[in-house]
Parts: C-alpha cells; sequence; structure tokens
C-alpha cells in the first residue's frame, strides 16, 4: 500500500484500528466512544467492528476511567483512554499523577503501565469554556508521564502506533483544530522515534519551535517571512516529554535565534523550559534571546476573544522581527 | 443483615436457607454477622455458618496463630519507629481479625489491593513482613513485586486502589477467568469520590470484586459520623449491590462473609461491599496522638471484643488447642520480632542512583541526562577527598 490521504482524526481512528487488530489487549476506553464514536469521531466504527468488550463506553467519570484503565493495565490490557476535552481531564488528574506516573517506580519496575490517554486540546475551533485549553505543561512536569502531540495525520498515526507500544503511560495531545486536516500517511514506513523531533522546514535565520497545531502556524510565518527575505527553519518538537534538545540544539546552532510557540500560556510553559535549556546548551551561539509566543497568563477567553489570545501569524512575526533585531 | 439489589440474587446452593429481608424501623441498630461472640461463644448464623462449617480444629489454630504473629509484627513495627529505625508505622492492632479472617478466604489467584495498613493481609498472602517496613523506613516506595503474591503495592493516598481493584476486576471477567478481586480501604475512604466511582463502575460493568470496609471508626480524629449518616454498608444499595456488615473483631465471621462475597464474585454476580465493623486501638499513625481526639473509656470497651482472645478463649473451651500450642506459638511469636528487628536494622540504605532507577519502563532522554549530570557532581566530591 502507498501513501494515501486522510484527515489527522482518520489516521488516528486508522491507528486505533491497527491496534486493536493486532493486539487482542488493546481496549479503547472513554466517554462516548462508542456508538456515537466519540465527539469527534474519532473512534468512529470501532465498536461495531471489536465488540463492547474492547470499545468500552464508561461512565462520565474521569477518575474513574483513568483508576480503572490502570487496574486493566495491571491486569495485563493496553488502555487507550479518551477524555473527552483538555479541561475536562482534571478529575483524573490524582490518578494520573499520583497513581499512573508513579507505579511502576514504586513496584521497583517489577510492573508496567502501558496506558495511553488521548486528550484533543487546544483552541481555535469557537468552543465553549473548558474545550480549549493546552494543559500540556502540567503533564509534563510530572516523572513517569511521557507527553506527545502530533500536528499532522501521518505522525498521528504513527505515534499513536507507538505510544500504544510503549510501556509507559503515555499522554496523547491531539491538536482538535487540525483534526480535519488531511494530509500523506504511509502506513508502511515509521517516519521515526516517537520522541524526536523533526524539522519541517528548513532555513538559516531563526528557528521556530513548535508542535501540534502551532506547527501550521509556524509553517506560515516562515512562507510569510520568506517573502520578506527571512530564512526561518521549523521544528516540530512532537513530544513535550521528553524534549528532543539535541535536535533544537542542532538547529540553533545553525540559526542562532529561537522562538517557541505553542497555545499553551507562556508562564512556566514548554517554552519557558526551551529557553531555559538552549540558553543553557547554546549560550554562546545565540545572536538574541530565546523568546515565546503562547497564551496569556489569563483564562482561555469566551469564543469571540480566542483570536486575540492565541498566537497567530501576526504575533509570530511579531515575534521574529523582534529576535533579529537584536 | 444483607441489603439486596433490587436485581435478584441467584439462590445459593451451599447455604440452602432462604432469607427474607427484614425491615429495621428508621434508627435501629444494624445487625451483625457474628460467628463468634466477644465471649468466645460460637453461635450460628443460618446465612454463613455454611461458609466455615468444614473448618478444622487446625485451621482455626491457624486463624489463631495468624492473628497472633500478626499483631507481633505489629508491636515489633512500632517498636522499631520508636527506637528510630522507621520513619513511621500505621499499626493495625484490633484489626486483626477482619484482615486474617478475610485474607485467609482468598485464593492464590485472587488479587488484593491493599491501603498501607493490611500488615495481616499481606501476611496472609505470604508477602514477607519485612518487605512492608522499607517504605516505613525510607529505603523504597514500595518495593515488592505485586505479581509475586497476587498483592499490590501499598497505597497511600485514600481511597484510589478501589478503582484499581475495580479495573483489574474487569479484566479478570474479560479473561473469563473465575479469580476474584479484594480491594481494601477504610471509613474514611468511604468519603472519596475515587470509591463512589469504584461502586458506580463495579456494579455497572458487574466486576467480580469485593470491597472490604474496615470501619475502625476514626479517620485520624474523625469519627465515622463525620463521614456518614447512613451505615457504610447500606451505601452498596444504592449502587445495586448487596452490602453487609460483619463483626470485623470475629475472624470467623471474617472469613465466612468474605468467602461468601469473593464466591458471588468467581460466579458472575458482581460486586459486594463488607463493611467489617471494628476498631483501631492504637494511634493512626505513631505520628497521632489519639488522647486529644477520642476517650479512654471508648477504648477500654472495645478491648472486651478483642479479636484474638474470644478466639483463644473458645480454642481452649473447645478443646482445639492446649497449653503445648499457645507456648510454641509465643517462642514464634519472639522469634518473629526477632527476626523482624534484625532485618529492619541490617537494610541497606538504597544505592544514590536508585532515584534514576525504574522512573520509566522505556527510558527517557532527560533522566539519563540528570543521571550523567548527578554521577558527574557526585565523582568530583571524590576527588577531592583523595587528593587530602
Amino acid at each position: 500500500m502507498t501513501a494515501e490521504k486522510m484527515a489527522l482524526a482518520k489516521a488516528i481512528n486508522e491507528s486505533l484500528r491497527t491496534a486493536l487488530d493486532a493486539d487482542p489487549k488493546v481496549l479503547i476506553m472513554g466517554e462516548d466512544v462508542g456508538k456515537l464514536g466519540g465527539v469527534f469521531r474519532v473512534t468512529d466504527g470501532l465498536q461495531k467492528d471489536f465488540g463492547e468488550e474492547r470499545v468500552i463506553d464508561t461512565p462520565l467519570a474521569e477518575s474513574g476511567i483513568v483508576g480503572t484503565a490502570i487496574g486493566l493495565a495491571l491486569r495485563g490490557y493496553r488502555p487507550v483512554v479518551e477524555i473527552q476535552f483538555d479541561g475536562f481531564v482534571f478529575p483524573a488528574y490524582d490518578q494520573i499523577v499520583t497513581q499512573l506516573a508513579k507505579m511502576h517506580a514504586r513496584a521497583l519496575g517489577k510492573i508496567k503501565l502501558p496506558v495511553v490517554i488521548r486528550i484533543p486540546y487546544g483552541g481555535g475551533i469557537g468552543a465553549v469554556e473548558h474545550h480549549s485549553e493546552s494543559p500540556e505543561a502540567l503533564f509534563a512536569h510530572v516523572a513517569g508521564l511521557k507527553v506527545v502531540s502530533p500536528s499532522n495525520a501521518s505522525d498521528a498515526y504513527w505515534m499513536m502506533q507507538q505510544a500504544i507500544q510503549s510501556d509507559d503511560p503515555v499522554i496523547f495531545f491531539e491538536p482538535k483544530r487540525r483534526y480535519w486536516d488531511k494530509s500523506e500517511v504511509n502506513r508502511e514506513a515509521i517516519p521515526g522515534p516517537l520522541h524526536k523531533a523533526r524539522v519541517v522546514r528548513e532555513g538559516s535565520d531563526l528557528t521556530l519551535a513548535a508542535y501540534g497545531p502551532m506547527v501550521k502556524v509556524c509553517q506560515e510565518v516562515a512562507s510569510a517571512a520568506q517573502e520578506e527575505g527571512k530564512s526561518l527553519e521549523v521544528v516540530d518538537l512532537r513530544s513535550m516529554s521528553p524534549i528532543d534538545f539535541d535536535s533544537i540544539q542542532a538547529s540553533v546552532e545553525k540559526t542562532r535565534r529561537l522562538v517557541v510557540v505553542h497555545e499553551a500560556p507562556v508562564f512556566l510553559g514548554t517554552g519557558a523550559e526551551i529557553a531555559a535549556r538552549i540558553t543553557e546548551r547554546c549560550f554562546y551561539h545565540l545572536e538574541a534571546p530565546v523568546l515565546r509566543v503562547g497564551g496569556y497568563h489569563a483564562p482561555y477567553p469566551p469564543a469571540r476573544l480566542e483570536e486575540e489570545y492565541l498566537p497567530g501569524l501576526d504575533r509570530v512575526l511579531d515575534a521574529v522581527d523582534r529576535s533579529l533585531a537584536y | 443483615m444483607t441489603v439486596e439489589s433490587t436485581a435478584a440474587r441467584k439462590p445459593r446452593r451451599s447455604a440452602g436457607t432462604k432469607r427474607t429481608a427484614a425491615k429495621k424501623p428508621p434508627g435501629a441498630q444494624p445487625e451483625l454477622v457474628q460467628l463468634l461472640t466477644p465471649e468466645g461463644k460460637r453461635v450460628k448464623n443460618g446465612e454463613y455458618d455454611a461458609y466455615v462449617a468444614d473448618i478444622t480444629p487446625e485451621e482455626l489454630r491457624g486463624l489463631y496463630r495468624d492473628m497472633v504473629l500478626t499483631r507481633r509484627f505489629d508491636a515489633e513495627a512500632t517498636s522499631l519507629q520508636r527506637q528510630g529505625e522507621l520513619g513511621l508505622w500505621a499499626s493495625l492492632l484490633g484489626q486483626e481479625a477482619a484482615q486474617i479472617g478475610s485474607g485467609r478466604a482468598t485464593r492464590e489467584d485472587d488479587y488484593v489491593f491493599p491501603t498501607y495498613r493490611e500488615h495481616g493481609v499481606a501476611w496472609c498472602r505470604g508477602v514477607d513482613p519485612t518487605n512492608l517496613l522499607g517504605m516505613f523506613r525510607g529505603v523504597n516506595n514500595g518495593g515488592w513485586d505485586p505479581n509475586s503474591n497476587n498483592f499490590h503495592l501499598y497505597t497511600i493516598v485514600i481511597g484510589s486502589q478501589t478503582l484499581h481493584a475495580t479495573g483489574y476486576a474487569m479484566g479478570v471477567a474479560k479473561d473469563g477467568a473465575d479469580s476474584a478481586v479484594i480491594a481494601y480501604f477504610g471509613d474514611g475512604a468511604s468519603s472519596q469520590g475515587d470509591v463512589a466511582e469504584s461502586f458506580t463502575f463495579s456494579a455497572v460493568y458487574n466486576a467480580p470484586v469485593v470491597f472490604f470496609c474496615q470501619n475502625n471508626q476514626w479517620a485520624i480524629s474523625e469519627p465515622t459520623e463525620r463521614q456518614s449518616r447512613v451505615p457504610l454498608y447500606q451505601r452498596a444499595q444504592g449502587y445495586g449491590f448487596p452490602g453487609v456488615r460483619v463483626d470485623g473483631n470475629d475472624v470467623l465471621a471474617c472469613l465466612a462473609v468474605t468467602k461468601w462475597a469473593l464466591e458471588r464474585a468467581r460466579r458472575g454476580e458482581g460486586p459486594t461491599l463488607v463493611e467489617a465493623y471494628t476498631y483501631r486501638m492504637g494511634a493512626h499513625t505513631t505520628s497521632d496522638d489519639p488522647t486529644k481526639y477520642r476517650a479512654d473509656e471508648e477504648r477500654e470497651a472495645w478491648e472486651a471484643k478483642d479479636p484474638i482472645q474470644r478466639l483463644r478463649t473458645y480454642l481452649e473451651a473447645s478443646n482445639h488447642a492446649d497449653e503445648g500450642f499457645f507456648a510454641e506459638l509465643e517462642a514464634e511469636s519472639e522469634a518473629l520480632g526477632r527476626r523482624v528487628r534484625e532485618a529492619v536494622r541490617a537494610m541497606p540504605d538504597p544505592d544514590h542512583f536508585a532515584i534514576f532507577e525504574n522512573v520509566y519502563a522505556d527510558g527517557h532522554a532527560l533522566v539519563d541526562e540528570e543521571r550523567a549530570q548527578f554521577a558527574a557532581y557526585q565523582a568530583s566530591f571524590a576527588d577531592e577527598g583523595e587528593g587530602k
């Protein structure tokens, strides 16, 4: 089979289907994941084909979903849990942080917790409160968890395969506003390791580092900057824990400038960690301080204001100009 | 008495008696399943006698031995804390019957999810008692292989393990196995959302799990009345599965009721809530001071219901045990205390690099990087020392 074009949501659906087919221990759990196929239809048709024992509609209790997924993992299953929206994950936060993340270490490695927690995240779809948040830093901060986010259909397919095969808990953030974006998926060639970043556009003047929904924005920024004669490199981080600092470093040693972009609030966010680490690693290469573009230290605003809150083309270009002005 | 769900319960072949759900007037004291009175008299119970009908004198002596040795181990651990060998200890004093009775009801292939006070259950599952002390000494955060004895790690955050037990039980059912799962928790935990969610999940998926609540009357300083307006076992009714209150200081009753509940689970009849009505004779932990919140008289009243003494009275009265047995057990007890003491004192501090071990199963670049930095930092001290 050669590459085929599909939407990001469909790629995840296909990846889940592949995993359910390949391993009878893989389970899908979540609210409305069965007949409805999830509110974004990511699990569409899976219950019909794999049955209610493997694609499980759960009671509306996020802590219960993750807590029972932990128990199923202890029994040898590999649950893939759906949290319906980013802002609904917090009832499960205790189970994720206190139990899921630490259990392997507490058992001195004797037990494994292969649980994937899928979370549609981010804004840009005009949703109501609690449906547009980007809480990835709250999970990346916790040892024992791995945190990833694909930006395109191919990565969505393959990173989901790799997350399910991982013996560690993986928080899988799905860029919900990119669910319907189509791109090529080649189901025969693994694009690379799960936690490796990828240079998606080469450039020489400045590096833009982003992940999930912001990769597309950064590519548009690079195109716009190109017209002004500026050559920007775009790095798709793909993984927020671990972060592939080697790839960022290699890019920054070439371009000498770095702007990190994410939807999540800038304060104590992924960009803050990258700025600190890259400053340590590339102190003598940098021509400008590492800049960050992201959300503000305010609750995610009502939908009519989200364009002002989310980093868009102009705000990223502004940061690019500021960096280049040093 | 048990509270029945509206769903029909299949008749039990072994007991053969049909029970009618008795209506109690509001405010009446709930009945307690009791097979052995505090005075050591065996009383008949049409519902649960069948589950201990074939118990031999040797098995009765075994239950007694388990309780005595568990209490001795527990006392040794308390002393070790007082001597500075342990950072903390959570004593099970007074709860031996609840733990040994329920623990001995489990089968080898059953799976146990404990809190941090289930030393007696751990004993029944064959976990070496010295393994339990690692986390209280501060050399690890758990430390045993849960799958060696189907005994999960101690869970400190209150109630979280009831969901793990439920999920595990869902897996057992998916596998088509006839094992059962038992989740331990306390009266305080009954207020936790996770416990409520575990009741919901286990009920709707009909999971083979027994919820074994040791109501020891106190959640640190808060009495059970601060957790619930109704007797805890009655909570089960709202979720659609049976709940039963058992005398938690009666090892026979705890054994019988837990066996009944585990067999229900094995037969595919779903979850059961067992409330073992008992008393925490000691402090919550060695850091606690119960004199600030409860009266001596209450403890004294419970002393008269001591789980070990009542079985001893019964064993002696029925000529199931002689002086030789008790003397031998005394010696075994002292030997256990000595072994535990020596094992704890000999327990080495962990290697410094243990900080970075088993954080992930598949590794993590940041952990590797920080381990290397830590190694370099430590090595810098070694160089200084050798230079002088």
